[in-house]
């Protein structure tokens, strides 16, 4: 069972007056965009190099570092290629690569 | 108290896919506190950064209940968001407030000093970025000495702001508030056992968060924790609680001669003469000749 977060939806809300939304309330944790795009550089895990400490987990401003069994791994929908984890990183686990065209 | 640790805090991500910058401090802020209080916080955040990028309908980044507020606002709906629960005869909820510097410093700070006098049960959360970033990086009463901002220009007299950084915390201590802190970005797991700890505690909280902003300090988005550490560790972002009428240090000063690399590498900063260095220096030693006057020290029984 993985973790409640906020998910992807296939539509786009439709409501019933046309241009405008029925009410200024709204289902929680819609989203109806990726940030990847936004990335010029991506971080990528050494397994061999992570220890499990999940200090990336904890500093990445989007939570897009997820945890799995005992390491980290990202989520690539969501990263914008900051680079804070492999700043933060002690053990030199994480490192930046180009992204590519 | 359980201390919260990476291992113990919920998978779940209640501030997720959001539009923030890359390397934004204040969205890690809201991220970490909504991670800490659990899918039972209701959030109340009012124009500013994290609202902006958190309610792009209908890209919806909070998965627990959050609302935007009016500017001046914050704390008296979040009064009235805590009242409503409570009439509704809800339990076990947390009232979270997540303002910006200028929504608490500069215009909210009529309701906030209202809610701390009502003593309402929530908690007050500040990010402070150190301007109004949302709308391009205009001067707050939270902006440092010497900052250039879009309304403090660096010309051939005036060199950035001219003001202080206003001393929130101790203002809202003076109210006789059962919990303040201020917290740090960078030392995460203190800012965690912060948020913890107030949520423990019945009445207002109020926590000042320094939340380090790449786009308006002028540094590289990778750097946002290690500036946010310098801030700290230089002395200019003391990191302390105050309840039970007695304020408590929480981190000593770290090396007071990086003030000097924290101060260079920020665009914001980069036009400061060493006369202008002079003058933060002796400010913040004047801070810390008070400190250590009259506040706790860790390590040490009397001030």
């Amino acid at each position: 069972m993985s973790a409640l977060r906020p998910c992807l939806r296939s539509t786009v809300p439709e409501w019933k007056n046309g241009e405008f939304p029925d009410s200024t309330a709204y289902e929680a944790g819609y989203l109806v965009h990726r940030n990847s795009g936004w990335r010029n550089r991506r971080p990528v895990i050494e397994p061999e190099l992570c220890t499990g400490c999940l200090q990336c987990y904890l500093y990445c401003p989007d939570g897009t570092i997820l945890k799995k069994d005992g390491k980290v791994s990202v989520d690539y929908d969501f990263c914008k290629g900051c680079g804070i984890c492999a700043g933060i990183c002690v053990h030199g686990a994480i490192r930046m690569e180009a992204e590519r065209q | 108290m359980i201390r919260p640790t990476a291992r113990n805090i919920t998978e779940d991500e209640y501030f997720f896919g959001h539009k923030a910058c890359a390397g934004c401090g204040g969205s890690l802020a809201v991220r970490i506190a909504l991670k800490v209080l659990g899918e039972r916080a209701v959030a109340v955040l009012p124009a500013g950064c994290m609202s902006a990028v958190g309610f792009n309908f209908p890209q919806l980044c909070f998965a627990n209940n959050a609302m935007i507020s009016t500017f001046a606002g914050t704390a008296s709906m979040m009064t009235g968001v805590e009242a409503g629960l409570r009439a509704r005869g809800e339990r076990d909820y947390q009232i979270v407030g997540f303002a910006g510097d200028g929504g608490t410093a500069d215009i909210g700070i009529q309701a906030l000093s209202g809610a701390i006098d009502r003593n309402d049960d929530m908690i007050y959360i500040c990010y402070d970025n150190e301007a109004y970033m949302n709308t391009g990086t205009q001067k707050s009463s939270l902006t440092p000495f010497g900052a250039s901002t879009t309304t403090t220009p660096v010309g051939g007299k005036i060199r950035g702001n001219v003001s202080g950084k206003k001393n929130m915390f101790e203002i809202v201590a003076a109210h006789g508030i059962p919990y303040a802190a201020t917290a740090n970005v960078g030392y995460i797991e203190d800012y965690m056992m912060k948020v913890r700890k107030a949520s423990e505690i019945r009445g207002m909280k109020y926590i000042h968060v320094l939340a380090p902003c790449p786009t308006g300090w002028g540094i590289r988005p990778e750097e946002m924790i290690e500036y946010a550490r310098m801030a700290t560790d230089c002395g200019l972002w003391p990191l302390a609680e105050y309840d039970g009428g007695e304020f408590r240090l929480s981190r000593g000063m770290g090396d007071p001669s990086i003030l000097r690399n924290y101060i260079k590498g920020q665009k914001r900063f980069r036009h400061l003469s060493d006369q202008d260095i002079g003058h933060i220096e002796s400010m913040r030693d004047a801070r810390w000749e008070k400190i250590g006057g009259s506040w706790k020290v860790p390590g040490r029984d009397r001030p």
